[in-house]
């Protein structure tokens, strides 16, 4: 480690490499947001089902927990034979992961819907539809919330595991900068970027939260 | 499909298990630097957790790391840690960085488990005169098995899991089968890439199995019944 500097934090880094940056970063944010958008349409009604047919909760949460025990290189393994060196690869295992986030906390959420309220309302002659809509899915809203924070934090992280198929937004700089002669900067640079990612869209959903349920704004949850 | 079939005719090949940097040395690295992560972060994270758990403070804190670590890129650890002076390179650094990931589960387990012990035991234990050191290690440490043996299972399958991403690093381990089939290219690599990934796969399946066996084995039969959940 003798010749030229190579620091962790450069402006100049930065200043001469915002399209390279911003390309990355919109790449991650892109990949981000629509993975946690087709798992929560996947996830949430499938949760929805498994909750109202009792029947199916437990083999579903088994099924997940196993996708969820294989490492997130194993399934772009398992996929890129098939689909190639494609968005399709890395959005797939992406959704794949989110979607059982989502799955889990959402069932939970509904499952936390105390048996008293159902006989109240189905006493006050709710029909289902409208028992899911106005009593089960407000109640079940902060653990739905909860997941799809979750969600979206894990599915940021794991995007950078995409570079192995040449689709990893920010986790494409990480790589080239620890393979071009251990760029420090950039490795750092876009490290921070992909953890700032994390935390902004964590307190948008936080804010999402708050404007959802204007009932729990008083009480602070952990 | 062909890929699949020739994924086993390449795990069928037993010069790919023997062979230098094969199956097997491959399989070797990725225990040692796993068992490696995992004992270091217990032994970090069970005193601690346990010491929390009983004077009841830091779940705070706890969350807010569990949260953190959550949104860290394995990558950029991984690729982070070798550039420091202190830490260098070889297996040092990718064991340090799967240990931090490692330690969230055990710390929460760990944690949650003396907070669920039922007060009224804690407050017989102290009635008969017990010391804060003797109920932590006569009654709050036997009682929270169960959660330890939890935290141990999600931390150790996590890190098995999170090792491949050591191939990234040109690290060693399982992942390596992947990381060279994709450097192959998809046509001639793809049986590598596919053989990897089902090896990878079955050893963290076959952990989590054989960690579960192990989790029912160590908690006493009385506290079988109890839903421990993650």
């Amino acid at each position: 480690m003798s010749s030229p500097p190579n620091p962790w934090f450069s402006w100049s880094y930065v200043e001469n490499n915002v399209d390279s940056l911003l390309a990355a970063l919109q790449e991650h944010i892109l990949l981000t947001v629509a993975a946690v958008l087709i798992a929560a349409a996947v996830g949430i009604p499938l949760a929805v089902l498994a909750y109202r047919v009792p029947w199916l909760a437990t083999p579903t949460l088994a099924a997940t927990a196993t996708l969820y025990t294989i490492p997130s290189l194993a399934l772009f393994a398992f996929l890129a034979p098939f689909t190639g060196l494609s968005v399709r690869t890395v959005l797939i295992g992406l959704v794949l992961y989110a979607l059982i986030l989502i799955l889990r906390n959402t069932l939970t959420g509904f499952q936390q819907v105390p048996s008293e309220v159902q006989e109240v309302a189905r006493g006050m002659g709710y029909s289902k539809m409208g028992m899911l809509r106005r009593i089960e899915l407000p109640i079940a809203l902060p653990s739905i919330m909860t997941g799809l924070r979750i969600a979206t934090v894990s599915t940021v992280a794991l995007v950078t595991v995409g570079e192995i198929v040449g689709i990893g937004g920010l986790g494409n700089l990480i790589l080239l900068g620890f393979r071009t002669n251990f760029y420090r900067a950039q490795i750092m640079t876009a490290s921070l970027l992909t953890v700032a990612l994390a935390l902004v869209l964590d307190l948008l959903l936080i804010f999402v939260g708050w404007l959802l349920m204007p009932w729990a704004r008083k009480r602070r949850t952990a | 499909m062909n890929v699949l079939s020739d994924a086993f005719v390449w795990l069928n090949d037993p010069l790919n298990w023997t062979i230098r940097g094969g199956i097997a040395q491959l399989l070797q690295e990725h225990l040692w630097i796993s068992a490696a992560s995992v004992l270091l972060a217990c032994v970090l994270a069970w005193p601690l957790g346990l010491w929390l758990g009983h004077i009841g403070k830091g779940g705070g804190i706890m969350v807010a790391f569990a949260n953190l670590t959550r949104a860290i890129p394995v990558v950029a650890l991984l690729t982070i840690f070798p550039l420091i002076a202190a830490i260098g390179f070889g297996q040092r650094p990718i064991i340090l960085a799967l240990t931090i990931f490692a330690i969230p589960p055990l710390l929460a387990n760990a944690y949650l488990g003396v907070r669920q012990v039922d007060p009224g035991v804690r407050e017989a234990a102290k009635g008969m005169g017990l010391s804060p050191w003797q109920v932590l290690t006569k009654v709050e440490l036997p009682l929270s098995i169960p959660y330890l043996a939890l935290g141990f299972r999600t931390a150790a399958v996590q890190v098995l899991a999170t090792a491949t991403l050591a191939a990234f690093v040109n690290g060693g381990g399982l992942g390596m089968i992947i990381s060279r089939g994709f450097g192959l290219g998809m046509a001639s690599g793809g049986d590598q890439i596919l053989a990897g990934g089902i090896l990878v796969a079955a050893l963290c399946l076959v952990a989590d199995g054989v960690l579960a066996l192990v989790q029912r084995w160590v908690t006493p039969k009385p506290l079988r019944r109890q839903n421990v959940a993650a």
